[in-house]
Parts: structure tokens; sequence; C-alpha cells
């Protein structure tokens, strides 16, 4: 560590090569002991009989029916998140009230309540026992055991995502733009879609991206709700679950495949959209 | 051009506990050009704000011509707002940036789209900007921007053009050349306007008459010419110019600080500060006596760094020809040809 | 504040508006900008609706135990050592995290070596990939015959259906909330702060113990705490590789499921209100320390 004889070169702030050697290995050791095996792992198992019994898997009736479930669930939960989160980041960023704070920290809330209890509060609100239940029953509403509460559970555990990519963006922009916007007789619609919209498009699609990713992959608080009915209320996710149950290891594989790849497309997509606003990156992490 | 009357009673402002303003009134004449000087919170773009309707006052009124629009929006009152950062928009060309307030509109009120692209034409020669519409507001430099953000904000023919520290993110050169740029659109457009500015300089140069804030009230309002020559009070003295300041007290009539003495007719008796201005400073037969430490050259100017007798700072600023035999360690009398000389507030 | 002298003023202002021809421009404003009243609302409506109201039913579906049956149901000797090992495992996940995400935190946002855009994209892999894919991943890797499993297994290491895959899964699932929240302010720790350091003779480590990590303090501690709340509620990484035996692997949100699925609702709650109240605690714990570092960074 010592830096007595300094080499040309070799600035204060920058570590002696061996550091950079001995940390940057224990790092990859790390990460392909923890990251990339079982990556490598998945695609293994899901192609140990090669492709054909993988593509099997994905085109049973079960199968394409959790698929179906996954994007429709998703297709409904995500919009709606975005829709939520270009409000409150709105609210927050571009004016001033009390218990501001307060909010922000309510709005986080979803991410430090476990997935299990997110189910449960809607099995507790909407279940048989719950306090609509009887009404629900009544009028032969389902929502526990069914699409709605799989939709339900998906917003709550992806609730916080858009609004926390936004609020910080548009925090750090400022309100200056829109008031010069309003200040020249804009209106509140124009503002927005004239000026704040094209200022937070990547910043948005960033949120979306992750909140997407998160809600086509949400395990346990859709599991508490869903009622595993095969073909009728198993998502991807639980679908593998299930095949896993039974030892059906390949086909198990051969669905977490699929969503692997989308994960990576994911990963891919973030990328390319931090190399092209490198302010899209807020600072905190999930 | 306009002669929009704006009238300001008795405003009132506070963020949390910390008072912005605090019952400012203030009348500001058609067609003239006004600057609100004042320190870093000294509430000077909060009234600002308050008169573009970016701010909402606790109490007060802001009337235009007589009609109360303390609450109306900024869009209602028609004014022209020139934002401290520019606050342009990044994704449309200059061009588009300035055509905004008129694209806005709607229905009957919407101007056809020739006579927009005319108007932008128009205000960019106005500010000497013909033939960057089409470029984008990061291809622009600091100076460039500033006549953009000036000619967005005079498109929709304001009643009022208001600037936010209008030249505080320029550096020094470009600072003074737009200064005269501002001083000749306002002459040519006519339009009333009003600027915020830290600087006492930029602010005795450029306007027809300055307010002085602090602490969020008004401390005297007058033309560069009555502020600079006759502070209303010991903040203003010591803000707008330089000047010597003498902490001593008054007994009839006569300001005495250790070994200096001045005349200080009117002021009662007690604690006083005595403000003198380094060119009023004279060398003479007769008068304070100062010990040389320093001489400065400055153009025409000469000016002398020194201490009385018992250690009392003193600058003065004389023809250049004044200093002739002066030299550093001598001493040399000084006449005081005028103090200001204020009780304490 | 503001609102208070909104409402004081309230009356005044209304009493001018009858006079006034703008009736409508003469609402007491509190922003210039439109749309503050609107977004606030569907904010507020949707946060109530979604998230805080059925939170309460937790509260409320437990209160219906009588505290002796909320006690044997919440703090059973099965529920406590699930307890211990959802805390325990989540707690020692997010310290290999703590070490290995500040390293990795260090990497990215110092060196420059080739395959550094693939690690950058790689480690925020665990919020991206779902977690029973991750689950099922892991408990294959680390099986008695598993590619990792196999050779721990030679040397009398048990890590799958242990307490130790508990620990493996929830440092998988940890590590991004570490690097991401150390990473940025190791990039914005300026170089010219450990440049004065040296000028004044600190030797390297004296600079990195004395200057560097104290400043990197609060983000690790904050990381740290994310991670380790995370860890606590996690289920779907979990189950594959933990085995699920009472008493020795089963972790607390898969308490809450077994409750369930004996229909035992009020049992379900009431362990997860304990769950509840310890997330709350270090949200709060986390605003702290997020509090006291700003202290800094003003």
């Amino acid at each position: 560590m010592s830096t007595q004889t300094p080499v040309r070169g070799h600035y204060a702030s920058e570590d002696p090569l061996w550091v950079k050697v001995v940390v940057v290995t224990l790092v990859a050791l790390f990460l392909t002991l923890l990251l990339i095996l079982p990556l490598v792992t998945v695609f293994s198992e899901a192609l140990k009989r090669g492709v054909g019994p993988a593509l099997e898997a994905l085109g049973t009736y079960d199968a394409v029916s959790a698929i179906k479930l996954t994007l429709t669930a998703a297709a409904i939960a995500v919009p709606l998140n975005a829709v939520f989160g270009v409000c409150a980041a709105w609210a927050i960023a571009k004016h001033e009230f009390p218990g501001k704070s307060i909010l922000i920290s309510l709005i986080d809330l979803p991410f430090s309540v476990s997935p299990v209890v997110a189910g449960l509060i809607y099995v507790l609100v909407f279940g048989a026992q719950g306090w609509f239940g009887e009404f629900l029953l009544e009028h032969d509403w389902r929502i526990i055991f069914a699409l709605p509460g799989i939709v339900l559970a998906t917003i709550f555990v992806t609730f916080p995502f858009v609004a926390r990519e936004l609020i910080p963006l548009m925090q750090a922009q400022g309100a200056a733009e829109e008031e010069a916007a309003v200040s020249m007789g804009a209106g509140g619609l124009t503002t927005f879609w004239r000026v704040t919209a094209p200022n937070i498009r990547l910043g948005l699609l960033y949120g979306v991206l992750l909140c997407n990713a998160r809600a086509m992959g949400e395990f346990g608080a859709v599991s508490v709700v869903s009622g595993h009915i095969r073909g009728l209320t198993d998502t991807m996710p639980l679908h593998v679950e299930i095949l896993y149950n039974e030892y059906d290891f390949v086909g198990a594989f051969a669905v977490a495949g699929l969503l692997c790849l989308l994960a990576l497309l994911t990963l891919v997509a973030k990328t390319v959209l931090e190399m092209l606003h490198p302010g899209v990156k807020t600072r905190s992490a999930h | 051009m306009t002669d929009l009357t704006i009238s300001i009673q008795d405003l009132s402002k506070k963020f949390g506990r910390y008072p912005a303003l605090n019952g400012v009134s203030l009348d500001i004449a058609p067609g003239e050009l006004l600057a609100l000087l004042g320190p870093s919170g000294s509430g000077k773009t909060t009234l600002l704000r308050s008169i573009a309707g970016l701010e909402f006052p606790d109490q007060g009124k802001v009337l235009f011509d007589g009609e109360d629009v303390t609450f109306a929006s900024a869009a209602a009152r028609r004014v022209g707002f020139v934002f401290q950062q520019y606050a342009l928009f990044a994704h449309m060309t200059v061009a588009k940036n300035i055509a905004f307030g008129l694209d806005v509109r709607k229905g009957a009120d919407k101007p056809p789209k020739a006579a927009i692209e005319a108007r932008v034409e128009e205000l960019l020669k106005l500010v000497e900007l013909d033939g960057l519409g089409k470029r984008f507001p990061s291809q622009l430099s600091g100076g460039q921007r500033q006549r953009v953000a000036l000619s967005r904000a005079l498109a929709v023919g304001p009643r009022v053009l208001l600037l936010d520290e209008p030249f505080g993110a320029l550096d020094a050169t470009v600072r003074k050349s737009l200064r005269k740029e501002l001083r000749r659109i306002h002459d040519a457009t006519g339009v009333t306007t009003i600027f915020v500015t830290h600087d006492q300089e930029e602010a005795l140069e450029l306007a027809d008459r300055v307010a002085i804030l602090n602490l969020g009230e008004i401390e005297q309002v007058g033309t560069p010419h009555e502020v600079y020559d006759s502070p209303a009070s010991a903040f203003v003295c010591g803000f707008v110019g330089e000047a010597n300041r003498f902490e001593g007290a008054v007994t009839k009539g006569r300001f005495t600080a250790g070994s200096i003495t001045l005349a200080a007719k009117g002021v009662a008796d007690g604690p006083a500060s005595a403000f003198v201005r380094p060119h009023d400073l004279h060398p003479a037969k007769d008068g304070l006596a100062v010990k040389v430490s320093r001489i400065v050259l400055q153009g025409p100017l000469a000016k002398l760094d020194g201490h009385t007798a018992d250690g009392r700072h003193v600058e003065a600023a004389f023809a250049r020809d004044g200093v002739e035999g002066f030299n550093p360690g001598m001493t040399v009398k000084l006449a005081v040809q005028k103090a200001h000389i204020y009780p304490p507030t | 504040m503001t609102v208070q002298t909104a409402d004081r003023r309230g009356s005044a202002s209304g009493a001018a508006a009858r006079t006034s021809r703008h009736r409508s421009s003469w609402r007491r404003r509190r922003s210039a900008i439109p749309g503050f009243g609107l977004t606030l609302g569907v904010t507020m409506a949707l946060l109530s609706l979604i998230v805080l109201i059925p939170l309460t039913a937790v509260a409320i579906k437990a209160a219906s135990l009588s505290p002796a049956d909320f006690a044997r149901v919440a703090f059973s000797e099965r529920a406590m050592l699930a307890y211990r090992l959802s805390f325990g495992a989540a707690f020692v996940a997010a310290i290999i995290n703590g070490v290995f995400g500040l390293l990795t935190a260090w990497v990215l946002a110092r060196y420059k070596f080739p395959g550094k855009a693939f690690i950058d994209g790689l480690v925020d892999l665990p919020f991206a990939l779902p977690t029973a894919v991750a689950g099922i991943a892991l408990a294959s890797l680390y099986a008695p015959n598993g590619w990792l499993g196999a050779p721990l297994a030679k040397i009398g290491v048990t890590a799958a259906y242990n307490p130790l895959g508990v620990v493996i899964a929830l440092t998988f699932i940890g590590l991004p909330f570490v690097v991401r929240t150390v990473e940025p302010v190791i990039a914005h720790l300026a170089a010219d702060v450990e440049e004065a350091s040296a000028s004044l003779g600190a030797s390297r480590l004296s600079t990195l113990m004395r200057v560097i990590l104290p400043a990197l303090a609060p983000a690790w501690l904050t990381g740290f705490a994310l991670a380790f709340a995370r860890g606590i509620g996690e289920y779907g990484s979990v189950i594959f590789i933990a085995g699920n035996k009472p008493y020795i692997s089963e972790i607390a949100p898969l308490l809450i499921v077994i409750q369930l699925e004996q229909f035992e609702h009020a049992g379900a709650a009431a362990i997860a209100l304990v769950m509840l109240v310890a997330s709350f605690v270090l949200l709060l714990a986390i605003n702290g320390i997020q509090a006291w570092a700003r202290r800094f960074q003003a």
C-alpha cells in the first residue's frame, strides 16, 4: 500500500496495480459463484435433454396459459404503476407541501414489506373470511384465487418503482421550465406534455422496465393470492414452482429459462438506456 | 408602448419560519426600468416572483393598473419572466422556444403559423441572433442563451418584463455587453422592466430607479444618483458603493471615533456609524492624519490604503496626480469632504 | 407552514374575491404550477387503497386473537426459531454483501478493466431475475449432487436444505442494494480529498481508513440495512434451497404461508404483524441513517 516511491502516472487517488488485480479477481470470483453459475445452471438444466424437450415444455397448455396470465397481469399493473408514478412525482417534485417526506417514505413502504405479507393483506380483505368476503361471494365476484388478486398483489410489490425513479429525476430538474411554460400561458396538460414529458421520457422508460421485470417475476405475493389452479391462475414463476416440485426439472428450467431471458433483456435495455442518458440512473438502489 | 402601473402593497411572505418579505410596498411607473437590489436572502427574488405569479404572498396585494392580481395565475397576468438559469426548453429549437408562448394559445387567440414565424424572426433580430433559430439551446453560449430567454419572454407581448439575476451566470465581459443590450431592448420596446440583482454596479448603471432590499424590507427606492449620494440608511450606504465605516458616537452635533471627528448635524446624541466614500477624502493641509501603507494606481485613479493613529483602516481614492510625493510609511493629512452619519438601527 | 397561513388568510381573500371580476383567478393559490390537487389526490387515493388500508387488515385481524392466542402463534418455539433464521441469515448475508458489495462498488467506480460493463450489468441481475428462478437455480447448484454442492459435501459442508442455503439465497438477493447505494458515493468522492490526504503525508492505507471509509459509512450502512430488510421478508429465492425443515431451516414468511394453507388467517396475520413491525423499525433506521448522512453532504 505504500506510495513512498511514486511511479510516473501514479496518482494519489489511484490504487497500486497489485491491489487492483487482487480486488478485481476477488470480485470476479464472488460474482461468478453468486450470479453467473446460477444463470448457467438454468440454461444447462433446461437444455439437459436438448432443445426439443425444453420447447415442448414451453408449448404445453399449462405453460402457455401461465405465460398469457403473466403478460395480462403485467399489462394491467405496469401502466397503472406508471400513471401513479408520474402523478406522485409531479406532486412531490414540482410542489411544496407539508408532510412530503412522510409521503415519500409511505410510497417506499411496499419495498420493506415481505411479498408474502403483500399477498396476505388481500386475502384478509377480499378472501372468503375477509372484510368483503361475503359481499363478493353473494355477487359471485372473484378477487382472491383469480386475476384481480394477482394484479393487486403485483401492483403492491411494484408500487414504488416508477415513482422512485421519477421523483429524484424531476427534483433535480427543478420547476423552472414548468414555471416558464406557465408564465407564457401554457395550461397544466400542455406544460406536462410539451415541457415535462420530453425531460422525463427516459427516466420513465427506465422505471417501467424495472417495474415490468418485477411484475412478471413476482412469486411470493402472487403465490399467496393465486390458489395455484393449473392452467387458470398459475403465472410463469408459479408454474416453475409446480413443475420443480413435481421433479419435472427440464420443464421447470425451461420456463425459468424464458424468465431468465426476459431478465437478461431487461438488463441489456437498462444498460443501453444508461449509456444513452447517464443521468437516468438515480442515486439509490431499489 | 405599455402603460402598466404596478403597485405592491404591504406584501409579506414567510418560508417556514423565515420571513422572505416583510411588509413591502412599492410603486412601479409605466415604462420604467427598475432594479431590485439586495444581498442574497433579502427577498428580492421572492418579490419578483410574487409580481410574476410564480409565488403567492401570505399577506398584501399586487395591483396591475389598480386591478388586484395577487392570486391570479402567471398566465393571466401576461408577464414575461426571464429565469436565472434561463430555463430554456432543452428539447426544442431556439425558434420553438421563442414561439412557445404563442403556440400554446388556443382557438382564436392563437396567431396563424406565419404570424408566429414572423414574430420569432423579428425577435431574433431584436436580440441579434438572426439565423440561429434552428439551433438547440445546448449549442449556444451562455450569453446567447440569455438572449433567447429574453426574446422568449418578449414574444407574448408581456405587460411587464421580469428578470431574475439575468446576468448572474455569465462571465464579466459578457455581463457588461448584455447590460447595454438590455437597456437598448428596453428603450426599443418601452416595456416596463424589473430585474433582480445583487450587483450594485449593475443596478446603478442600468436602472432608472433602484429599490434596495435588506432582510425582506425595502431600505430605499430612488434613482441611482439618489441612492448613491443620499443613502437613506447605514445599510444602503454600505451596500451601494464603497465606503469607510467608522463606529463612534455623536455628542452635540459632532461625531467622534478616536482621532476622527466629523460634523453630524441633525443626528441625535448617542452611538453612531459614519460612512465616508473613498473619493470624499482629499489630501489637504489640515485633516485626518493617515499613515500610508500602500498606494495602488488604477487607471486614472490612485487608491490609498492606510491607518489612523489609533489603528482604524482608511481607504481613499483620488486623481492620480494627487498622490505625487506620497510614499508608503509616510503620514498624510486627508480632508473629509462628505460623510454620512447614521444612528444605530 | 404554508397550509396554516393559507387557512388563516383564506377568509380574507375569499371576501375580496366577491368583489373581483376574475373570480376564478382569485382562488387562494399555493403554487404557480397547476395540477397539484389532482396529482396529489391520485397519489393519495392509490396509496391508501392499494397499500395503506389493506395493510391495516393485518393489525385488525391479528387483534382478533386474545393476547394469549397471539403469543401462542406469533411467539411459539417454531415461530421464534423461524424469526431467528430469517433475521440471522439476513444479517449474515448483509454482512457478506457489505464486504463484497463494497469491493464490487469500488471496482466499478474506480477501475478500468476488460469486462467491466458486463459486471456492471450483471450486478443488477438479482433485481431483474424472478426470485423463483434464482431459487431453483441456487437449489440445484448447491444440492449435494450439484456443481458446487458436490465439492462442498466432500469437505463436509451441507449448503442446500440447511440454514447455510438460506444465507446463500439472501446474499444473492441483497448484493445490488449495497453495490448500488455505495457506488455513486465512491464515484462522487472527490479525488482531491484523497490527494489532500496524501499531500498531508498520509499513506494510502491510512487515507483509506481515515478518509475514504468514514465518507462511505452512511451509504454503506444504508445499503446494509436495505439488504437486511429485503432478506428478512424474502420468500421465493429461499424456499427451494432452504429445505423448509421445521425448527431448522424454516423461514418466517413460510410460516405465514403455512398458516394460510390451514385457513388460520388470524395466525398468519399475527406472524405478519411481527414481521411488519420489524420492517418499520428498519425503515425508520434507514431514514435515520440518511438524515444523519445529509448533515455531512450539505
